[in-house]
């Protein structure tokens, strides 16, 4: 089994081969604007290096490109938002509560109709079929290439959705809708604003993916391409470019991934200390721990399947205050071989100071020589403070864990923390994002309600449609294992209704 | 009477949800329907408790439900507004002006959504100077005063009057039953007061007392000074414990979010824990096994860094945390007034032990 793992962050692309579950080889290129000349630069160079032979599985790919688009207002696409739930709601259309520019870009029209569901699964309105075939005769004039669909409740009853992105396929063609029980949970104006940050970058997302594609295509790898998701898991390229909200994540997650793997781990806290960047993660049965309150993404309150990071200003490039005892936020991030004083710079980084310190063996020590020995080991110590105090805000309970440290700013992490009963650092710790991504399985996701059933049947039920999601979306039946299973029993519904929410994830299957 | 701002209003909702103790709701949707209104050009004007006339007609007004079903059907201005001339129509004749009943949480927002489409004004004033989850929990249920008639609205053209009701608990129930099948929400204008009754048994300038705080935790941030100081010099009230979240129990029981939170101590308080119970609020913080703060006195767990309070249905471990205690309204602290609201009320054998003297 051979795979190569790609990550393509803000600074830098990191490659690796993995082969026969080994890190064979990994390299390092810095990221390019067009974001495929630098995945194609960092591809060569690895085959360059190493033998890829024709024996190449499958190549996975993480990027930030997607949340990038939204956070620096580009490459959006305008989309039609349709909501389900009138006459609620109609005070607060959907873009409310969006920062103007980005509603500029992606609102290409809103409408509401009546329809929706309740709490316990009744009917709220009868879904008005006729306003929706208006509708969609509306946005096929407009020319709208891509909708966003919300309905009320529609995590516990996804039909409402369902019966209007067929009458929009039906009467707009080659529309592309996102339907928001697709996309998030409990929550109408977070989900509904993920649905359409989603839908607006449905055309990018095309392209990207198609590039990425282009660019396997000519180092000559015919293995398919998968896209890695927010929850650590890929999907194939062509299911994952339906849904480019799913990967906004993936860098972080990626890292998480691989430090379990590399470090062979399924329960601990991860910190990735970057140039600039802190991303602490908690993982659970090797899996990024999710988050339940919302997140802002570019300004818009979101709530969607994201995992629970906390990421501070702490990393190689940080700048070091030594009067204030402070380290960054602002980092020199990727001129740090121009502007730290160990490469022949004015600017004192965390980098300056654990070189000083003897932690690592970069540059020009002896222009780090006049710092006092005092104050070097008081910047380590508030370094130190930094990290334990976001470890211990990752807990779930008082107990002492383990830390696992990646990342090219790992240094900056001592070997005894309170709270932490040991701290890990694995081989390829630099590159745990890309081999986060090459290690990556196939998930299947359920999330519904079952009435008439015991709680031991209504999961059995839910686990046999999420394995059969995770073989569609490309997993080897046999390898997989429920990772999660949440039941909420739902009051006032007659029947023993609960809402079983039930995760798999398994091996890709070999072709 | 004066006119509010936009800024007015985004520093009622900080502290509103400050004075909802743990609960009362996210005021979150109604800011969002404020902030439309006023970019239509729409104000709202709060009128002071010394302003109306004995004789004036009061709305009060509040939404009850399940935070889970507001997530859904959001808050919609114009339903709570229709509550109240529901209940013009029901009386035959108009309200001089519009309050609400709890001041905590989102419901403190709730007469401006209204006063906004009916231009009327707000009152200064609550029936509870914070949050608390049953309708004879109000210094009007303290006062004895009518707990009927009441009116209840769903969006989709229900509309359900109790005209009359024998006591304040059979209008929690009666009025909670129709809540339920309108699907768990409901917009209601309580039973209307007049201006004497507002007067007399009103808990007075909470809307203002909400915005100031409010102003005081956006200064102090904007400043980078501590804003729970701020919180303190404006409000008199005390900082009880600095520490961190160790653990949270939740059980969901009548409808209620029931639990406790246990605090280690950081600082000056290091070395010693705390533990407050809620039920959907903060009642009672116990330390070393002893009541050392209680309902109707006002705890309040703020993020110890930006001063907002934190919910008792979203506190987790590792927040870093200061709980403060506020003065209740001295209408709660008369015998009566702790029969309604003292610990006993939320079944804890203990007395109340006042942190503030009076």
């Amino acid at each position: 089994m051979k795979r190569i793992g790609i990550d393509v962050g803000g600074t830098n692309t990191d490659v690796v081969l993995v082969a026969d579950g080994k890190v064979a080889h990994g390299v390092k290129a810095p990221t390019t604007s067009d974001v495929t000349s630098g995945i194609v630069s960092a591809i060569e160079t690895l085959a360059a290096e190493v033998d890829l032979g024709q024996g190449v599985d499958a190549v996975m790919v993480g990027t930030t490109h997607f949340i990038n688009a939204v956070v620096q207002r580009r490459s959006l696409n305008k989309v039609a938002a349709i909501r389900i739930a009138l006459p609620a709601t109609g005070g607060l259309p959907p873009f409310t509560g969006w920062p103007a520019d980005l509603a500029e870009l992606a609102n290409g029209g809103v409408w509401q109709i009546e329809g929706g569901h309740d709490y316990d699964g009744r009917r709220f309105m009868p879904l008005d079929v006729e306003a929706a075939r208006r509708i969609a005769r509306e946005i096929r004039d407009r020319g709208l290439k891509c909708a966003a669909v919300t309905a009320m409740f529609s995590p516990l009853d996804a039909s409402d959705e369902e019966a209007i992105a067929d009458i929009l396929r039906d009467a707009c063609p080659g529309i592309s809708v996102t339907c928001s029980h697709r996309i998030g949970g409990i929550g109408l104006l977070e989900r509904e604003n993920a649905a359409i940050l989603n839908a607006s970058l449905i055309e990018l997302a095309g392209e990207t993916i198609e590039a990425f594609d282009r660019a396997k295509s000519r180092i000559g790898v015919t293995a398919p391409l998968f896209v890695t998701q927010n929850d650590g898991t890929v999907a194939e390229a062509a299911r994952a470019v339906a849904y480019p909200i799913y990967s906004f994540a993936s860098g972080p997650t990626n890292s998480m991934r691989g430090a379990a793997y590399l470090s062979g781990l399924e329960e601990a806290i991860v910190v990735d200390v970057g140039g600039t960047t802190s991303d602490f993660g908690h993982l659970r049965l090797g899996f990024p721990r999710e988050a339940n309150a919302a997140v802002h993404v570019g300004g818009v309150r979101t709530l969607f399947r994201m995992p629970d990071l906390i990421s501070i200003g702490l990393g190689g490039g940080s700048l070091v205050d030594t009067t204030a005892n402070r380290i960054g936020p602002v980092s020199v991030g990727y001129r740090l071989t121009k502007e730290a004083l160990v490469f022949g710079g004015s600017t004192l980084t965390a980098t300056d100071v654990a070189v000083a310190a003897g932690l690592l063996d970069l540059g020009d020590r002896s222009r780090v020589a006049h710092l006092p020995a005092v104050t070097v080991r008081t910047v380590l110590a508030r370094a130190t403070e930094m990290v334990e105090e976001q470890v211990d805000r990752m807990k779930v309970d008082a107990g002492d864990v383990t830390l696992i440290a990646v990342g090219g700013g790992a240094f900056l992490v001592p070997d005894a923390l309170r709270g932490v009963a040991r701290v890990v650092r694995v081989e390829h710790g630099g590159c745990a994002n890309a081999v986060g991504a090459a290690i990556a399985q196939v998930s299947g996701e359920v999330d519904q309600v079952f009435q008439g059933k015991t709680r031991a049947e209504a999961i059995a039920a839910a686990r046999e449609l999420a394995d059969q999601r995770a073989a569609e979306a490309g997993a080897r039946r046999d390898s997989l294992v429920m990772v999660e299973a949440e039941d909420t029993p739902i009051a006032y519904l007659p029947g023993n209704a609960m809402r079983v929410r039930v995760r798999v994830v398994g091996d890709i299957q070999a072709r | 009477m004066r006119q509010l701002s936009l800024d007015d209003i985004e520093a009622l909702a900080v502290g509103a949800w400050i004075l909802g103790t743990g609960g009362g709701g996210s005021p979150y949707h109604a800011l969002l329907n404020l902030r439309r209104l006023y970019a239509e050009g729409t104000r709202v004007d709060l009128i002071d408790v010394d302003e109306i006339a004995d004789d004036d007609a009061i709305a009060v007004v509040s939404v009850m439900g399940a935070p889970l079903v507001i997530l859904e059907r959001l808050v919609d201005s114009r339903l709570i507004a229709r509550a109240v001339t529901a209940m013009e129509e029901h009386l035959g004749r108009k309200f001089r002006a519009v309050m609400a009943i709890e001041i905590g949480g989102g419901n403190g927002m709730q007469p401006l959504l209204a006063a906004a489409h009916l231009g009327i004004p707000v009152v200064d004033a609550d029936a509870m100077g914070r949050a608390y989850p049953e309708a004879q929990m109000t210094s009007f249920a303290v006062g004895n005063l009518s707990p009927s008639p009441l009116t209840s609205i769903d969006p989709r053209g229900n509309e359900v009057v109790v005209s009359k009701t024998s006591t304040w608990k059979w209008m929690e129930r009666v009025s909670r039953k129709v809540c339920t099948e309108f699907g768990s929400i409901a917009a209601t204008c309580k039973a209307p007061r007049t201006g004497a009754e507002v007067r007399r048994w009103g808990i007075a300038r909470t809307t203002s007392k909400a915005i100031s705080l409010g102003l005081s935790v956006r200064e102090a941030n904007r400043r980078h000074e501590d804003p729970i100081e701020a919180i303190l010099k404006a409000e008199s009230g005390k900082r009880l414990f600095t520490g961190k979240v160790v653990e949270v129990e939740r059980r969901t029981t009548e409808g209620f979010l029931r639990g406790r939170t246990v605090f280690d101590g950081l600082g000056p308080d290091r070395d010693t824990k705390v533990v407050i119970d809620f039920q959907n609020e903060w009642t009672v913080l116990w330390r070393g096994g002893e009541p050392v703060a209680s309902t109707p006195e006002l705890i309040c767990v703020l993020d110890s860094e930006t001063g907002e309070a934190i919910g008792t249905e979203t506190i987790r471990y590792g927040q870093r945390v200061t709980v403060i205690v506020l003065p209740a309204a001295e209408v709660f602290l008369t015998p009566r007034g702790l029969e309604h609201v003292g610990p006993r009320a939320f079944g804890y054998d203990i007395d109340f032990r006042p942190v503030f003297r009076t």
